[in-house]
């Protein structure tokens, strides 16, 4: 029953090998086994959105996967968005938003919001909280990081230079 | 919480993964996307011996369109995939504008079609949306294999006629005929939470105006997708008058369906909300069906 299945993945654009039991949660293994703690786990059953991850490009709760799943595949945690030291644009406007208090639900949301603007760049604010609806935030009350996505996607505008002078100004 | 052991297996074709289950049994729990499987394992409310993934299998995931024939769903195909797909968009319009209403983003990259209809949630959207489509599944064990209409496989809350030895391979929605219309709506409190009651109403519109062909099914009326027939016939042979489809809506919202009161909604209010979401629901259907009449008449 506790049989090690070995997996090969990548994470965080790193070769990972790695020995698993099937009953091993993906959520686990990335913070316990590879000591990835930016990921967090709150709910354990898909509600709460802490936990959420990139699984080929796409957002996916860690709680609801198997370790054994990564083989083959590439995922990336809150802790691959930074790039040569310096923070994605997302976490940027968060920090100038306050699109944080205690930090706990803030991996999850980056983890969905940066999909999330890299198909729709240019959002209204209803969009934006449509696209957290599925991610759980006790402290902020949620205006700072609708504020900090819009504020996000101005600037990733801006430095694509998709955004004429009259905009980049409001 | 987390999984109790089991035995993980990750068959590479679909007659190895029909092999394990047959041997396995109920002993032994499917692993599609894993967005119910998983939480219930994390729950310990299902103790499986063995789980088998099917996330290899790429053979069941595929949206074809045939023509003269129909649309053809992979079991395997992800919401996700169903949700961008041209083929869905244009061949089963109900089934693109209904699954945004599905979960969030981070759940539509993993759930998948067949998932939905196997775990049989009477809340779900693709159980209600395949139903009004007149879709039929196909279903395959180890040594047999059989078709079962969408209106036949839901008997109860979380409950199909499914063997614990079959497997859902694919979903056949057939090709609408001219004049096809159709209408979903549905309401929860907040976007993407457990729905409070929908309605799918399927329809076609006779070149002269009146309604044939019409069914109702409504997501969260009952313990499993529920038809309301008597209502339907009511609406054949008729114009869609907004008479005719408050008569239609009262009957199928109050003698018809048969929702719970929870905590969310009382059963009354759910009855009140499909009496209303019904009527919007065939007065969009009309809506679609005078404009694809006007259509055809035009193209002709
Ligand atoms: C936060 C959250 C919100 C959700 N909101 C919604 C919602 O609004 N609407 C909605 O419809 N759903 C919702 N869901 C459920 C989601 O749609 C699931 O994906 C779906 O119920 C099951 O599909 P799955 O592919 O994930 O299957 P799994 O979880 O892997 O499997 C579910 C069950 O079906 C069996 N099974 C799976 N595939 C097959 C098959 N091909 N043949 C036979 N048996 C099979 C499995 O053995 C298991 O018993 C939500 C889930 C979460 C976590
Ligand atoms: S811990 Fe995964 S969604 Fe809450
Ligand atoms: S910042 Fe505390 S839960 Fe969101």
């Amino acid at each position: 029953m506790s049989e090690l299945h070995t997996i090969q993945t990548n994470i965080n654009g790193k070769p990972v090998e790695a020995s698993v039991p099937g009953r091993l949660l993906l959520s686990d293994f990335i913070r316990e086994e590879l000591r990835l703690t930016g990921t967090h786990v709150g709910c354990e059953h898909g509600v709460c959105g802490a936990c959420t991850i990139l699984y080929d490009g796409l957002p996916s709760r860690s709680c609801l996967m198997l370790a054994v799943q990564a083989d083959g595949h590439e995922i990336v945690t809150v802790e691959g968005l930074a790039s040569n030291g310096e923070l994605h644009p997302l976490q940027e406007a968060f920090k100038a938003k306050h699109g944080l208090q205690c930090g706990y639900c803030t991996p999850g949301f980056l983890m969905t919001l940066v999909p999330f603007l890299a198909e729709h760049p240019d959002p209204d604010e209803a969009t934006v909280r449509d696209a957290i609806s599925g991610n759980l935030c006790r402290c902020t009350g949620y205006q700072s990081i609708v504020d900090a996505t819009l504020l996000a996607a101005r600037q990733m505008r801006e430095k694509a230079g998709a955004v004429d002078g009259s905009e980049a100004t409001s | 919480m987390k999984p109790a052991p089991f035995e993980y297996m990750a068959p590479e074709s679909v007659d190895a993964a029909l092999q394990l289950k047959a041997r396995h049994g109920a002993g032994a729990q499917w692993l599609a996307g894993g967005q119910s499987l998983i939480p219930s394992l994390n729950f310990r409310c299902l103790k499986p011996d063995y789980v088998i993934d099917l996330n290899g299998l790429r053979e069941l995931s595929y949206i074809r369109f045939e023509s003269g024939q129909g649309v053809r769903l992979g079991g395997m195909t992800r919401y996700h995939e169903l949700e961008h797909s041209d083929v869905i968009r244009q061949h089963a319009p109900m089934m693109h504008d209904a699954i945004p209403y599905i979960a969030h983003d981070a759940i539509r990259s993993r759930g998948t079609l067949g998932g939905s209809l196997a775990y049989a949630d009477p809340a779900a959207e693709l159980p209600t949306v395949t139903t009004a489509l007149r879709a039929r599944y196909l279903l395959r064990s180890e040594s047999s294999e059989r078709w079962v209409q969408a209106e036949d496989f839901f008997v109860g809350m979380f409950q199909t006629v499914m063997q614990p030895d079959e497997l859902l391979i694919e979903v056949e929605i057939p090709l609408p005929k001219a004049g096809a219309a159709w209408g979903f709506i549905e309401r929860s409190r907040r976007h993407g939470d457990r729905v409070l009651m929908g309605v799918a109403a399927t329809l076609t519109l006779q070149p002269d105006g009146t309604c044939a062909d019409a069914r109702l099914v409504y997501q969260n009326g009952a313990p499993a997708p529920r038809l309301a027939p008597q209502a339907a016939a009511s609406l054949n042979g008729k114009a869609l008058t907004d008479e005719h489809i408050v008569a239609a809506a009262k009957q199928a919202a109050y003698e018809e369906i048969d929702p719970e009161s929870d905590v969310h909604a009382s059963s009354a209010f759910r009855r009140q909300l499909a009496f209303e979401l019904t009527q919007r629901a065939l007065r969009d259907a009309r809506e679609r069906g005078t404009a694809a009449i006007s259509e055809e008449g035009a193209g002709a």
